[in-house]
């Protein structure tokens, strides 16, 4: 096992190198002058070469490359901000924990509303609750976030005023946020949980388990149950990923001075360095997620442990 | 002779799109105390629907008892409340299923699904039950030091060995085996087999074993039940059956069997199909693949009659005929 997560580890570094070298080129072809961007319009040109000079930004791009990696990974430096003039790092440090709290209960929420909901679904399907549960998924899914954050904003902070419609400092604020993000994620576990339920609750084991003459709330929270979850923990790993680097439009919306904001004013003023930073940063998140969540697959299903063996 | 099951007049429907699928209609069978009865038929004709009826395990919806009593050791089982139900299950009736490879929940260890049936009917610990687990793995062949394993560590005999081990722990009075061995391989088949006829000896059991192999029933059963199209057609202790079969599909049937004696280019095969269980012909089900039939055969279904004694077949004419010395 630890032989495993010592590889998967490994496996990252290339992973990891790939994303900087699609960012670092992607950014390199950009037009515009970053010097220019960050001296501003009306410096010299002697302050701009030697600005240059200085960034190494006259330097081949294979050089250029190689020294931003070699910063990384020697000194834990991945640039400096062109806008705030801090150091990128330090600035995602400062943001990610507010995305990593809205992540997180957003990814609360999506499981406490959508593993019962397709439980019972599945159980009672074509019953009233089920047509109903369905009907909400299907908007829960299509509905754009950012649609969704507007109305609930207009509903319950400006209307009833009940809630802050931004900022992320108290509970009661991370609230709206959090339900917003949650919705497509609560969407997709309820409908996960119902198809994954339905085909167990049909298997030949859980017939056996009948046949022995256990109780029915056993035979579906036990025997049922912890079949039909492991897809739904692969999709719950997935979405948290994804909530962790895609919460983008939530943050903005609800101006949460998470990652995702701090990505978007980044490519607002072409902040070259935060870009990359940030990108590279998410791929990371996601990466280590998605391990997290081979692990706990192999944890749940003793026949992928086996083969982890 | 004490009667431990005795099915009377069954019927079992399932409510589907394109209508109502007669699965098991007006079955009448008897099982005496330790007696094995080997129930026999085509896929499709009602067997694996009247074992799920006797225990009361017909997924509804789509599926409903309509009519009938099942009863056992004196009381219908029909009447039963689901709580009454759960005690029988297991601990009185215990069922082998099919297919090994699904039977068995994969993400428990066989260990625990063992002493799961062990716990929910008799008065013992945790740490006891498991042991009690350990040791039916033993009876039924395992080695106790895997009683830690998963199904998936298992190849298909040994995990039917595990089936058979869940179904027996609790020493019920009657086993349901529903086509134990089909899918498995024939020497696994016949080490499987083997050990389903000691066990029964040793835990005094009675049993009902469903197959569609004939040469199965004669190696384990007593009696003999033949069911076509959601009814039993002939009903008799095996000897009588395999030396003189009476019902047209039951004699269909032993000659469809290869003689190891003889060797033939093509096997005689009932002509036809069995009917669409949705739409059963009238009167005697099977008498549009019936050579005898007569139109008689087409409007009244026909009732057993006991053509010599213990020897029942549903058709009338062949009895008479049986009764009357002449050939069939």
């Amino acid at each position: 096992m630890l032989k495993y997560i010592l590889r998967r580890i490994i496996m990252l570094i290339p992973v990891l190198l790939g994303v900087a070298f699609c960012v670092f080129t992607l950014l390199y072809f950009t037009p515009g002058d970053p010097a220019r961007m960050v001296l501003g319009d009306l410096a010299t040109d002697e302050a701009i070469k030697e600005f240059r000079d200085k960034e190494g930004l006259n330097d081949p791009f294979l050089v250029q490359f190689g020294n931003y990696i070699w910063k990384a990974v020697a000194h834990g430096d991945i640039g400096r901000s062109y806008s705030s003039k801090r150091p990128v790092m330090q600035e995602i440090l400062t943001a990610f924990p507010y995305t990593l709290k809205l992540s997180a209960f957003a990814m609360i929420i999506a499981i406490i509303i959508g593993i019962p909901c397709g439980i019972i679904s599945a159980i009672k399907q074509y019953s009233w609750f089920d047509t109903i549960t369905m009907i909400f998924a299907m908007i829960g899914l299509s509905m754009p976030v950012f649609w969704l954050g507007l109305l609930l904003i207009l509903f319950f902070a400006v209307r009833l005023r009940w809630l802050p419609s931004s900022g992320f400092s108290t509970f009661k604020a991370m609230i709206l946020p959090s339900v917003a993000l949650a919705a497509q994620s609560i969407s997709m576990v309820t409908r996960m949980t119902r198809s994954s339920m339905l085909e167990v609750i049909r298997a030949d084991y859980i017939r056996t388990a009948r046949a022995k003459g256990q109780k029915e709330s056993i035979v579906i929270g036990v025997h049922a149950l912890r079949n039909a979850l492991i897809p739904v923990v692969t999709l719950c790993g997935l979405q948290f990923g994804q909530l962790l680097s895609g919460a983008i439009l939530t943050e903005s919306i609800f101006a949460v001075p998470g990652v995702g904001r701090l990505m978007v004013n980044a490519i607002m003023s072409r902040d070259y360095p935060m870009v990359q930073g940030g990108v590279l940063f998410i791929a990371v998140t996601f990466s280590i997620v998605n391990l997290l969540v081979d692990l706990l697959y192999a944890y749940i299903d003793p026949r992928i442990k086996a083969e982890l063996k | 002779m004490d009667n431990m099951l005795d099915i009377r007049n069954l019927t079992i429907h399932y409510e589907v799109e394109s209508g109502t699928v007669h699965a098991v209609e007006g079955l009448n069978l008897t099982l005496g105390r330790g007696e094995s009865l080997g129930f026999v038929g085509e896929t499709g004709a009602g067997k694996t629907t009247t074992a799920l009826g006797i225990m009361r395990l017909i997924p509804n919806p789509p599926g409903k008892i309509k009519s009938g009593e099942i009863i056992f050791d004196g009381e219908n089982l029909l009447d039963k409340s689901e709580a009454e139900m759960r005690k029988i299950r297991g601990e009185k009736i215990a069922m082998i299923f099919q297919d090994p490879m699904t039977s068995l929940n994969p993400v428990m260890t066989v260990d625990k699904q063992i002493a799961e049936m062990i716990s929910l009917h008799k008065k013992v610990t945790k740490s006891e039950a498991l042991k009690l687990a350990g040791d039916m793995l033993e009876l039924v062949g395992i080695r106790r030091e895997r009683m830690h394993d998963y199904p998936h560590q298992f190849s298909g005999g040994m995990k039917q060995r595990v089936v058979i081990a869940i179904a027996l722990a609790c020493d019920p009075e009657l086993l349901i085996a529903d086509e134990p061995t089909t899918a498995l391989d024939v020497t696994i088949q016949a080490q499987v087999l083997e050990l389903m006829k000691e066990l029964k000896q040793k835990f005094s059991a009675s049993m009902i074993l469903i197959t569609h192999d004939l040469g199965i029933v004669a190696e384990i059963c007593d009696k003999v039940a033949i069911m076509y199209a959601g009814r039993v057609v002939e009903y008799a202790d095996k000897r009588s059956l395999y030396s003189h079969p009476i019902h047209p599909y039951t004699r269909g049937l032993f000659r469809s069997v290869p003689d190891i004696d003889e060797d033939v280019d093509e096997l005689p095969v009932i002509p036809g199909l069995m009917p669409d269980p949705v739409n059963l012909p009238s009167g005697c089900a099977f008498h549009p693949r019936c050579s005898m039939a007569t139109e008689e055969c087409a409007k009244v279904r026909p009732e057993m009659q006991e053509a010599e004694p213990g020897h029942f077949a549903a058709c009338p004419f062949c009895v008479k005929k049986f009764m009357n010395g002449e050939a069939l």
